[in-house]
């Protein structure tokens, strides 16, 4: 195969792959076939193209050839089971499913179906919307291969068995519903963002720039959904600043001390005009819209020290009145730091029910510490330490620990994984 | 049409109040009305049951019931439904008229 052809098929694939399987699903009703079909229509691809040559229009080529595919396996299977006659009927004849009238966000808002567990969601919806592989997922979330693939299919067979509708029919659940498949993009994102365990690489780029792509994906689908665009923001501000974020020691690097001429310009442009297209919306900000504005704001500044504080902390007493959680709370008390100083923020810190959580202790850590109180930061960072699981962020508290004992202590940081993941 | 299981969950053998009673008999009309109501029944507590096993010769009765555990099926609700979206309202709205959790559980399909 030419390297043209190979790069195309990678292309036609990550663009092309969820509408074919997303096509199938409605015009076979089984997700579980339009799953295999589109990857046999690929393989097809992988096989005919460089000889053939690439068809005009690569996606309707797939589509065809995939259900091709399907209909010869249930002419196939026809005798065996009466079900799937009703099946092959259905074909092409495309009919509206309730009040989604895209397939691809049909299917996304399919795999993130709230009767399915979290980590079921997350699997299926790299895999059918993604187009990720078995393999490919197991290893972004070191789960054994195996592991994996049962999940999948333990999803896909619930989904058969219990009759989970594909799109959603009761236009009342529709914000309920996207709000659910924003959640598990985040979630793909910050697991990417700061890998939760000890045993990953801190910073999971591929998984990072999956859930960017998806997200594009389905704000394209919602162009007019508020929280979409704001999520995407959010992602883009963050992203920009991922080859700032680890040093090459492999030690998280506080936002305060990062090298903000690494930061990367093109995603910031991109994250701050969908800011400021939703500001100029008027209309009320959710909580992706707010994060990301937040976001905005640190990445305006030139310098750590240039950052406006208050705008920060009134984005948070937004945030607050919206979602009052200790998490939120927590960020807001380290905004706090920088504009009232570390006394007032610790009174604030103190009072979050938030023991076991290792930013609530690397926090006390930071504001201690500003407040001359070495002894009490020590046993914070020792706290922290003991329940951060990424390794680049125990580096860096380990190593702000270490430094106590020097001549001064150094003001704090920003817990530098802004924003925290709640 | 599908076929689900709502199995009534519950951790001691009281029985409905009155006015969970009277809510379950209103759900129940509901139920018939909309066409979504096959079979519906409240179980007697746990320790009444009897495990019968017939396999093999002359059949065994056990007193008692096949699992001791904190909570138990204290009725149920078969119902049809075209999907689970419609199924997953029918166990929330029977949920709060029985005042007790649910499971949900599709029957095995063609």
């Amino acid at each position: 195969m030419t390297d043209d052809v190979g790069e195309v098929i990678t292309r036609v694939h990550r663009e092309e792959w969820a509408r074919v399987v997303a096509t199938l699903a409605r015009r076979l009703g089984d997700l579980d076939i339009a799953e295999e079909m589109a990857a046999e229509a690929f393989a097809t691809a992988v096989e005919r193209w460089p000889v053939d040559g690439v068809p005009p229009n690569p996606g309707a080529w797939l589509t065809t050839t995939a259900q091709r595919k399907a209909i010869d396996r249930l002419r196939r299977e026809v005798k065996r089971d009466e079900k799937h006659r009703e099946a092959l009927m259905l074909i092409d004849i495309p009919e509206p499913l309730g009040a989604i009238d895209d397939d691809r966000l049909r299917l996304v808002l399919t795999c993130c179906h709230p009767a399915l567990a979290m980590d079921a969601r997350i699997a299926l919806t790299l895999r059918m919307v993604g187009g990720l592989t078995v393999p490919e997922i197991a290893r972004a979330f070191l789960v054994e291969e195996s592991a994996m693939g049962r999940r999948i299919t333990r999803a896909k067979a619930k989904i058969k068995a219990a009759k989970i509708p594909y799109g959603v029919p009761f236009r009342e659940d529709i914000p309920a519903r996207i709000t659910g498949v924003l959640a598990v993009l985040y979630l793909i994102f910050n697991e990417g963002y700061l890998a939760s365990d000890p045993g990953k690489e801190p910073v999971r780029g591929d998984l990072t720039a999956e859930a960017v792509r998806l997200t594009r994906l389905v704000r394209a689908l919602l162009p007019a959904d508020g929280e979409v665009a704001g999520l995407l923001a959010l992602m883009l501000l963050t992203e920009a600043r991922r080859a700032a974020r680890v040093s090459v020691r492999g030690e998280l690097v506080a936002l305060r001390d990062q090298d903000r001429g690494a930061w990367d310009r093109v995603l910031i442009a991109e994250g701050h005009a969908l800011v400021r297209a939703r500001l100029a919306s008027g209309q009320a900000p959710g909580r992706y819209q707010i994060l990301a504005a937040i976001n905005a704001v640190h990445t305006d500044a030139r310098d750590f020290r240039d950052t406006d504080w208050s705008q920060v902390v009134a984005l948070y007493d937004q945030l607050v009145r919206l979602e009052p959680s200790p998490i939120v709370r927590l960020n807001r008390a380290v905004a706090v730091a920088e504009l009232d100083g570390p006394e007032v923020a610790l009174a604030e810190v103190d009072r979050l029910p938030l023991d076991g959580y290792h930013a609530f202790h690397a926090t006390r850590a930071e504001l201690l510490r500003r407040l001359g109180r070495g002894e009490e930061s020590r046993a914070e960072y020792d706290r922290a330490i003991g329940l951060a699981g990424n390794t680049a962020e125990t580096a860096y508290l380990t190593r702000r620990r270490d430094q106590l004992a020097g001549p001064q202590g150094r003001s704090p940081d920003l817990a530098a994984g802004l924003p925290v993941p709640s | 049409m599908a076929q689900y299981l709502m199995s009534v969950l519950f951790d001691s053998t009281e029985l409905a109040t009155s006015d969970e009673a009277a809510a379950i008999d209103v759900f129940n009309e509901q139920l018939k009305t909309d066409g979504h109501w096959v079979f519906a029944g409240g179980l007697a507590s746990p320790d009444t049951a009897t495990v019968v096993d017939g396999r093999d010769g002359e059949p065994v009765f056990t007193d008692g019931p096949y699992l001791e555990s904190k909570e138990h099926i204290a009725g149920f609700w078969i119902i049809e439904a075209p999907h689970l979206d419609v199924a997953l309202r029918l166990a929330a709205l029977g949920s709060k008229a029985c005042n007790r959790r649910i499971e949900l559980r599709p029957f095995l399909g063609e």
